[in-house]
């Protein structure tokens, strides 16, 4: 068996990123678009902790720290949106809010 | 060496398997689990690169907050419509193709560029001379102490927000 080198680490995290890219453009339920945010946000810190680990520098994971921060504001922010929209709109399908659709 | 080999490929099996998982079921509540699962998994890849500080962060933060906030949100919104409906919008062949135009980029790109990363043999490692949280904090209030401060406001800012979207009257 070959030892894991960076380049596994990028080539799942890419995977990753695709997965969840898929998940946002694709998927019609916005709770499930958020969570796809999410799936993107970890593929993200998966590449800066992979080459935080390569270069033995640890800015990698600090930055990695803020990308999760980020996260969660915007998890916090976004769900909070969606409860707004399902108490005025009564649906949580991406595709039936139209309002700003000419 | 093989152990190591062995543990990346279940975490890599964790992770593709959750997110695909959470991106194709039909019912809010197994996204989420199945995003649990891939969280768990990119938390295993952490600790096998020596990132211990954010291996703990990744489970207690993500899947011990995040996730439990998306599931009260799910409780709080009635999903059960959405869940008979259809699942995926009419332009989902489009994305696909997008998407998996980009993956053939990325993939082309790994494949002809991965030896420029040859650096980066994982194994070869140089026992640090601190604890990985330790080094963390030193780096963080010296070196990053104005974007860790500015941290705290966007945090502030995200509390307030969500608090005045979620409320009924303002």
């Amino acid at each position: 068996m070959h030892p894991i080198t960076t380049v596994h680490y990028l080539a799942l995290s890419a995977a990753l990123l695709l997965i969840g890219t898929v998940g946002v453009l694709t998927r019609r339920n916005i709770v499930i678009i958020l969570m796809s945010i999410e799936l993107i946000l970890n593929a993200v810190n998966l590449n800066l902790i992979a080459f935080s680990h390569a270069l033995h520098n640890l800015n990698g994971q600090i930055f990695a720290i803020f990308v999760i921060c980020d996260a969660v504001a915007e998890a916090a922010i976004g769900l909070g949106i969606l409860i707004a929209l399902f108490r005025n709109k009564e649906t949580v399908q991406a595709d039936e809010i139209d309002l700003l659709k000419w | 060496m093989l152990i190591d080999t062995v543990l990346f490929y279940i975490f890599a099996v964790m992770v593709l398997g959750g997110g695909i998982l959470t991106i194709t079921r039909r019912s809010a509540v197994h996204s989420a689990i199945s995003l649990i699962i891939s969280l768990l998994g990119v938390a295993g890849l952490y600790l096998m690169q020596q990132a211990e500080f954010l291996f703990a962060v990744q489970i207690v933060l993500y899947v011990g907050g995040i996730m439990v906030l998306f599931l009260f949100v799910i409780m709080l919104v009635n999903l059960d419509l959405a869940a008979r409906e259809r699942q995926f919008n009419r332009g989902w062949m489009i994305g696909l193709a997008a998407v998996l135009a980009v993956g053939a980029q990325i993939g082309y790109f790994l494949y002809r560029g991965g030896g420029a990363f040859r650096i980066a043999s994982g194994g070869v490692t140089v026992p640090p001379a601190a604890g990985n949280t330790e080094l963390i904090a030193d780096t963080l209030f010296s070196e990053y102490l104005l974007p860790f401060e500015i941290t705290s406001i966007l945090l502030l800012v995200a509390v307030v927000g969500s608090v005045l979207m979620a409320k009924k009257r303002i």
